[in-house]
C-alpha cells in the first residue's frame, strides 16, 4: 500500500500504546513510531489531540485517531484481511467489547493504580480488587488459547499490554500474580511468544525502573 | 420473531440511550422496571460483572453496558443507521462517545457530593461543557451527527436533560445559554426531535425522587 502514510505519535513505557503497537504489528502494517516527551509535548501532538493532549494518537494519511480502543478498532476495520481482532458476529463483538470497556474500567482504571501508588490498608484494598477482576478475567479466558479462540484477537490486543507492568506492580505490592491467577500468567506467556506481542512490549525491569522513578518525582514512598 | 427485552430503570439516562437506539430502528421491545434498591434475581443473573441496567435481552442473550448495547442495536439492526459509514469519520464519533462516558458521571456526582467537594465537580463539569463547545458542534451543525441524531447525540443525553434537572435540585448553575450558544442550539434541537421528546423522564417526578435520594443520602452519612 504504497500511498498509506501511518504515524504513532507514543510514549514508551504507556500500555495503551502498547495496544496499538501490537494491533499494527498483527496487520503487518509498516509505520513511523515518534516517541512524545511527556514533559515537552510536540506541537503535532498538541495539534492532533487538543481535547486530551494525550498519546498515544494514531495518524493515518494526515487524520487523527485518538483513544486506544478506538484506534484498535479502526485498524482492525482499515486493515481487515489479516489478523481479524474482532469476531465477525455481532453477539460475539459485543461480549468482545464489554471485556474491553471492563479491562479499562478495572485494570488500567485509577483504583488498581493504588496498588503502586498507596500503602497499608489502601493498598490492601486495591490488591485485593485488583486480583479479583485479574480472576474474572480468568474466567472469561477458560480454557481458550486467546480470549479471541485459536487466535489473538480484541482483547488479548487491550489486556496483554499490562503485562509488562505486572513486575512492577509485584514489586511494589509485594505479591505474586501467578500465585494468585496461574492461568493468566500462561495466557501472558503464550501471547509472549507472538512477535507482534514481544515486540512491542518494553522489558518488565525497564517498566519496574520507570515505576521506581514515577514514585521518587510524586514524592510517593 | 426475535425477542427484545430492555431491564432498566426509568431515571437513568444510560437506559433512555438504549431506548431511543430501539426506537430510532423501529425494534419493539419489551421494557422491565428494576428497582435498584431491590435488583431482581435475573439482573443478577444477566449482568453478574457489573449488577447494572441496563441490560439488553435478545434472543435470550445478554449485553450489558450502554455503549456496548447502542454498537449491537446499530450492527444488527442497520436501518437509520447511529454512526457514520466512513472509517475515520466513525473513529472520531466513537472518541466523542468515549469522552461522553468517561464525563457523564460528573453529573450524577453533583447531586451526590456537595461543599468544596461539589464546587470541583462544577468546575469539571464546566470544562466538559466548553470542551464541547469549542471542539465538537463546530461547521454549525444542528446535530452531532450532522442533520440527524445518531449515537454521539444520544451519548450527550446527560448534558440535554439531566444536568438541567440537577441544577435546579442543588441550586447551581453551570450551563449558561449565553455562555454555550453551540450546544444551547443543540440541546433544543434535540430534545425537540420526537423520539427523544416523547421519551424523556418527567422532571417534576425526577426531582421529587432526587429529593427523597438526596434524604436518605445524607442520614447514612450521617448515622
Amino acid at each position: 500500500m504504497a500511498d498509506e502514510d501511518v504515524v504513532l505519535l507514543d510514549f514508551w513505557p504507556s500500555p495503551f500504546g502498547m495496544r496499538v503497537r501490537i494491533a499494527l504489528a498483527e496487520k503487518e502494517i509498516k509505520y513511523e513510531y515518534k516517541e512524545e516527551d511527556l514533559r515537552n509535548k510536540s506541537d503535532l501532538l498538541l495539534k492532533m489531540n487538543p481535547i486530551h493532549k494525550k498519546i498515544p494518537i494514531l495518524i493515518h494519511n494526515g487524520k487523527p485517531v485518538c483513544e486506544s480502543l478506538v484506534q484498535v478498532q479502526y485498524i482492525d476495520e482499515i486493515w481487515p484481511h489479516k489478523s481479524p481482532l474482532l469476531p465477525t458476529d455481532p453477539y460475539q463483538r459485543a461480549i468482545a467489547r464489554f471485556w474491553g470497556d471492563f479491562v479499562d474500567k478495572k485494570i488500567y482504571g485509577l483504583e488498581s493504580g493504588k496498588v503502586w501508588t498507596t500503602k497499608g490498608e489502601e493498598q490492601e484494598a486495591a490488591k485485593k480488587e485488583f486480583i479479583e477482576c485479574l480472576k474474572l478475567l480468568e474466567g472469561e479466558l477458560g480454557n481458550k488459547a486467546y480470549f479471541g479462540g485459536e487466535n489473538l484477537g480484541y482483547v488479548d490486543v487491550v489486556l496483554v499490554p499490562f503485562y509488562s507492568w505486572f513486575y512492577a506492580y509485584e514489586k511494589c505490592g509485594n505479591f505474586s500474580i501467578e500465585t494468585e491467577c496461574p492461568k493468566l500468567i500462561a495466557w501472558a506467556k503464550r501471547c509472549m511468544e507472538k512477535d507482534s506481542v514481544s515486540k512491542s512490549l518494553p522489558d518488565q525491569d525497564k517498566i519496574y525502573d520507570y515505576v521506581l522513578h514515577l514514585k521518587k518525582v510524586f514524592g510517593i514512598e | 420473531m426475535a425477542v427484545v427485552k430492555l431491564f432498566g430503570a426509568w431515571l437513568s439516562p444510560y437506559c433512555y440511550r438504549v431506548i431511543w437506539a430501539l426506537k430510532v430502528k423501529g425494534i419493539a421491545y419489551e421494557y422491565i422496571e428494576e428497582d435498584l434498591s431491590n435488583k431482581s434475581p435475573l439482573l443478577l443473573q444477566y449482568n453478574p460483572i457489573h449488577k447494572k441496567i441496563p441490560v439488553l435481552l435478545h434472543d435470550d442473550k445478554p449485553i450489558c453496558e450502554s455503549t456496548v448495547i447502542l454498537r449491537y442495536i446499530d450492527e444488527i439492526w442497520p436501518q437509520n443507521p447511529l454512526l457514520p459509514a466512513d472509517p475515520h469519520e466513525r473513529a472520531v464519533a466513537l472518541f466523542w462517545i468515549k469522552f461522553a462516558d468517561d464525563k457523564s458521571p460528573l453529573i450524577s456526582k453533583l447531586f451526590r457530593t456537595d461543599g468544596e467537594e461539589q464546587q470541583a465537580v462544577a468546575k469539571e463539569c464546566f470544562e466538559m461543557l466548553e470542551v464541547l463547545e469549542e471542539h465538537a458542534l463546530i461547521g454549525g451543525k444542528k446535530f452531532f451527527g450532522g442533520d440527524e441524531i445518531n449515537m454521539v447525540d444520544i451519548a450527550f443525553c446527560s448534558v440535554a436533560h439531566w444536568l438541567g434537572v440537577i441544577e435546579d435540585f442543588a441550586g447551581l448553575k453551570i450551563f449558561e445559554p449565553h455562555k454555550f450558544p453551540r450546544l444551547n442550539s443543540w440541546i433544543q434541537n434535540f430534545k425537540s426531535v420526537p423520539v427523544i421528546k416523547d421519551n424523556l423522564p418527567d422532571t417534576d417526578k425526577m426531582l421529587a425522587l432526587l429529593k427523597r435520594r438526596r434524604e436518605m443520602l445524607l442520614a447514612s452519612k450521617s448515622s
